[in-house]
């Protein structure tokens, strides 16, 4: 057991500080439990989300000493024995209070991405899709919607940008559905210029901070450009990719 | 006295409380039958318990094993559950199951496939054949966004971090529920004929547990005080493994998809101790030797299953001995082996999620070494009291779907049956509500005075000047039920368990939470607490009543099934004068047909005889 500093910071979106706590930590301590701790002594309204405390939810994101991180899935013993943990909310999105912000820009985002449209079943009634053809969809569907790389993503920090890209995690969301080997849609168009593929500068930020590891910019990101270049600079290229088949 | 015309009201058809795969398969359904329909949730959009399901979800389909069916299916649930399921439930979710998943797939869903492109299954304990529709281990993720994005585009209307305090009743008639915004504190009135709870279970009345903050019971709670039933509350399900240590993660859960894939128990003298806790049902079924399960494994479809995969009960059980009796790992559980069963890149492939947690979190490599495991509370097989084909309850307009329901799984709950039975009774959850909303004459309304009582029962844990931090409340909840209400239970123990509780109750009375009420988790745990009590009691009192050992209930004075316990259930109702009455119900007689099914041998099933 060790005494631990936390500079934790307090306010809501009029405003606020960072505030300091000292508590015991025990070995095999996350960040999250420091923060529990801290609620149960210190202060029972500090705000902050969580849920599964095993990175499987994506609730408890923040910022950790400058980085977004899980903290659920961030050990103690990380840091260094004497340092100060400071904690604060992302930064990317408006603070409801404490550690809590608003993440609804969001879940407008994914609302606004037309569904599945799948093609008919084969005649035995099942849908006939090979592993290999979904590993790439796979991947992506790993997100669990931290928005970690969104709170990352220097085009999003910028308010007006917001209005104009959709940010990683959509741009994932998308090429989920635009490589599915079901979707009879095409979504190349508003790729572009609806959810703005080409505003990302591939800086692989996002793809750095995403705990489940996603290639969000290698896997997702360009290729996505590429389909929009194949169809507005490369019709050829497009035309193959039809008569062949492949999505 | 407020006004209650000038809360801010919201009007539905239909109002789902809850956002797992339960609460969102009613709702998709309840949308899709042209009903105005909404969801509440404590936490946001993607965030409940479902997400964090693991190993898959049952549905005979076939792909796999052919010779599997709904038979086989319903026989494997009854037997699972000790034959205290409700028949017609475990029939029904049998039959709907495949259909059911593979419309998943045309929302989105992308499940593992086999070599001919079809859903890929795995084998699971008491499942008689590979039946888990998984997507690795993260199939509730899988699930929980697929009906997250069929649901957004159904026109439905989710209210996020909005947290039901009770219903409001109009001549006993669901009329809608209290609410208020986690962000805000401010109350909200919804307006619903017809309301279906999808809320859960109530984990978190244990200190070990695989459930997070949100499985308070509230929908236990919230059904209780309107009227409705609490069915078999005493049967518990103590998945066996969950993490041991380090001590912050105790409770959380390793999945069964572990030993589904080849992963042993071993405990310290390397005994793979399950060999010797075979229950005589299961012998015929059952691996005897370690030869036998290895062929298992290899895919012989003639050697019997690895004892390892038993039902969760009889593993927990066998875990909890093996440490009683000294044979425990350093931590006070067993070692789960899977490293020198499969090759390491094919447990970070089948196991990714699994691989990752105990590397994060433990800084234990699951591919060269073994884990600590241990019971851990996981489960609520009893729950609020169900029609077996609409979902309704005793009380007209409610209804009640997932975990928070109860009757399928009966003394215990089958792995991967709980997946299925959110998309199964969920949708029927929404066909119910339909169906009743057709015949029901004029709108029920909310009652003034009664709404009134309610918001100043809640607001009074902000307003008084002196009182209890609730979170020790909640601390000694939890340590009067592993105590009293644990794995192994016992007459005296849960006595004195239920006149701590009903202290408990008093205390929870006088909490008091930091006055403001702008996202205040102190605030909130006073509210859940009234919950989480009702769960409690009603556990430990139908614990008490059930003088046999059955599936998860065990009881140390009375071991061993017995014959007349099978003819009643529990019962719990909230009597007028608000205490708690527990009456023991006669079931009736099985249909005649299930029940042939159900004592079939498994070899005329396969071969269709019966
Ligand atoms: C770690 C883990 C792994 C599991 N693995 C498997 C598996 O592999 N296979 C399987 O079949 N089962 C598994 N289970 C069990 C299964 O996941 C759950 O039983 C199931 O997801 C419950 O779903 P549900 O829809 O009933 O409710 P939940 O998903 O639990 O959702 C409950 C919802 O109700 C809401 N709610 C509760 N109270 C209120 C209130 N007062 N007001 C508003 N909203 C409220 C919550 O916010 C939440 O949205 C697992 C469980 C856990 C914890
Ligand atoms: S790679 Fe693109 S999406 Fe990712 S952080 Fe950089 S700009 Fe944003
Ligand atoms: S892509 Fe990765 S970082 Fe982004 S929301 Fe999903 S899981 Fe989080
Ligand atoms: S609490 Fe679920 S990811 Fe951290």
């Amino acid at each position: 057991m060790s005494e631990r500093h936390f500079r934790v910071w307090r306010g809501d979106s009029e405003g606020g500080e960072f505030v300091d706590y000292t508590i015991d930590v025990e070995p095999g301590m996350v960040v999250l439990d420091c923060i529990h701790r801290i609620q149960a002594q210190h202060a029972e309204d500090l705000a902050c989300r969580w849920n599964c405390k095993a990175g499987k939810c994506g609730s408890c994101s923040m910022e950790i000493n400058g980085k977004p991180k899980l903290s659920c899935m961030t050990r103690m013993n990380t840091f260094g024995p004497d340092e100060t943990i400071t904690i604060q909310p992302m930064k990317t999105f408006p603070v409801v209070r404490d550690l809590v912000s608003d993440v609804s820009f969001n879940y407008r985002q994914n609302a606004r991405i037309r569904p599945l449209k799948p093609r008919p079943r084969g005649k035995d009634g099942e849908h006939r899709m090979y592993q290999e053809d979904v590993d790439r969809v796979q991947e992506f569907r790993k997100c669990i919607e931290c928005f970690l790389c969104q709170d990352v993503c220097h085009v999003l920090r910028d308010q007006d940008a917001m209005e104009r890209f959709t940010g990683p995690r959509f741009m994932i969301r998308l090429a989920s559905l635009e490589m599915h080997p079901l979707d009879t849609d095409d979504r190349v168009p508003e790729i572009r210029d609806e959810f703005g593929s080409g505003l990302c500068n591939i800086t692989r930020c996002c793809t750095e901070v995403c705990p489940e590891h996603i290639g969000i910019t290698d896997n997702a990101i360009i290729p996505l450009k590429e389909r929009v270049v194949d169809r507005y600079y490369d019709p050829l290229m497009w035309l193959m990719r039809k008569i062949t088949g492949r999505k | 006295m407020r006004d209650i015309n000038e809360l801010q009201t919201i009007e539905h058809d239909v109002l789902v409380v809850g956002a797992g795969g339960a609460g969102l398969r009613a709702a998709i359904e309840a949308s899709r039958l042209g009903l105005s329909t909404g969801v509440i949730m404590k936490s946001l959009l993607g965030k409940a318990h479902t997400v964090m399901a693991e190993g898959g979800m049952a549905a005979a389909l076939g792909n796999v094993d052919d010779r599997d069916n709904w038979k086989v299916h319903f026989r494997d649930t009854m037997r699972g559950g000790k034959f205290l399921n409700v028949w017609r439930m475990a029939e029904i979710h049998a039959k709907d199951a495949p259909e059911r998943v593979r419309e998943l797939e045309d929302w989105g869903a992308v499940f593992d496939r086999t070599r001919d492109g079809l859903i890929n299954q795995r084998n699971f304990g008491g499942h008689r054949f590979p039946r888990l529709a998984h997507v690795g281990d993260r199939t509730g993720l899988e699930l929980i966004r697929t009906l997250q994005d069929a649901g957004v585009h159904n026109g439905i209307d989710f209210h996020m971090e909005c947290i039901g305090v009770d219903l409001a009743l109009d001549g006993g008639r669901v009329a809608g529920m209290l609410a208020y915004w986690r962000d805000t504190g401010r109350f909200v009135l919804f307006k619903a004929p017809a309301v279906i709870f999808a809320t859960g279970g109530a984990g978190k009345a244990w200190r070990v547990t695989s459930n997070s903050w949100e499985y308070t019971g509230d929908g236990f709670g919230m059904a209780y005080r309107a009227g409705a039933e609490l069915m078999d509350m005493e049967f518990n399900q103590f998945h066996p493994t969950g993490m041991v240590w380090p001590p912050s993660v105790r409770g959380t859960l390793v999945t069964e998809g572990v030993r589904g894939e080849g992963g042993i128990l071993k405990n310290s003298e390397g005994v793979r101790f399950m060999f010797d806790n075979i229950p005589e049902r299961f012998a015929a079924e059952t691996a005897d030797s370690v030869e036998e399960a290895a062929r298992w494994l290899e895919g012989d479809r003639d050697a019997r299953r690895p004892p390892e995969l038993l039902t969760r009960d009889v593993v927990a059980r066998a875990i909890r001995k093996e440490v009683k009796e000294g044979r425990g790992s350093p931590h006070g559980g067993a070692f789960l082996d899977i490293a020198t069963q499969q090759p390491a890149d094919f447990i970070k492939r089948k196991l990714p999620s699994m691989y990752h947690q105990f590397k994060e979190l433990a800084e234990v490599d699951i591919t060269a070494e073994p884990m600590e495991v241990g019971p851990t509370l996981h489960y609520y097989m009893g729950g609020i009291r169900v029609d077996a084909i609409t979902q309704m309850t005793n009380v007209p307009g409610l209804f009640a779907a997932g975990e928070c329901g109860t009757g399928l799984h009966g003394a215990n709950r089958l792995g991967g049956n709980s997946l299925s039975d959110l998309i199964v009774f969920g949708a029927r959850a929404g066909q119910g509500a339909k169906q009743y909303l057709d015949s029901l004459s004029g709108t029920p309304q909310p009652q003034g005075d009664h709404v009134n009582d309610l918001i100043d029962e809640v607001v009074g844990f902000l307003n008084r000047e002196e009182g209890e931090n609730p979170y020790v409340v909640v601390d000694d909840l939890q340590v009067a039920m592993e105590e009293h209400v644990g794995i192994v239970r016992e007459g005296r123990e849960l006595e004195e368990g239920i006149e701590k509780l009903a202290g408990l109750v008093e205390r929870a009375k006088r909490v008091k939470a930091h006055p403001s009420s702008q996202y205040n988790p102190g605030w909130n745990t006073c509210i859940d607490l009234r919950n989480l009590l009702v769960s409690a009691e009603a556990t430990a009192r139908s614990a008490l009543s059930r003088q046999e050992s059955r599936g998860a209930h065990t009881r140390l004075d009375f071991e061993g099934e017995r014959e007349d316990q099978l003819k009643y259930n529990n019962v719990v109702v909230q009597a007028s004068d608000g205490s708690m009455d527990l009456r023991q119900e006669a079931r009736p007689e099985p249909p005649e047909e299930l029940a042939r099914i159900a004592h079939a041998s498994i070899e005329d099933l396969e071969a269709n005889r019966v």
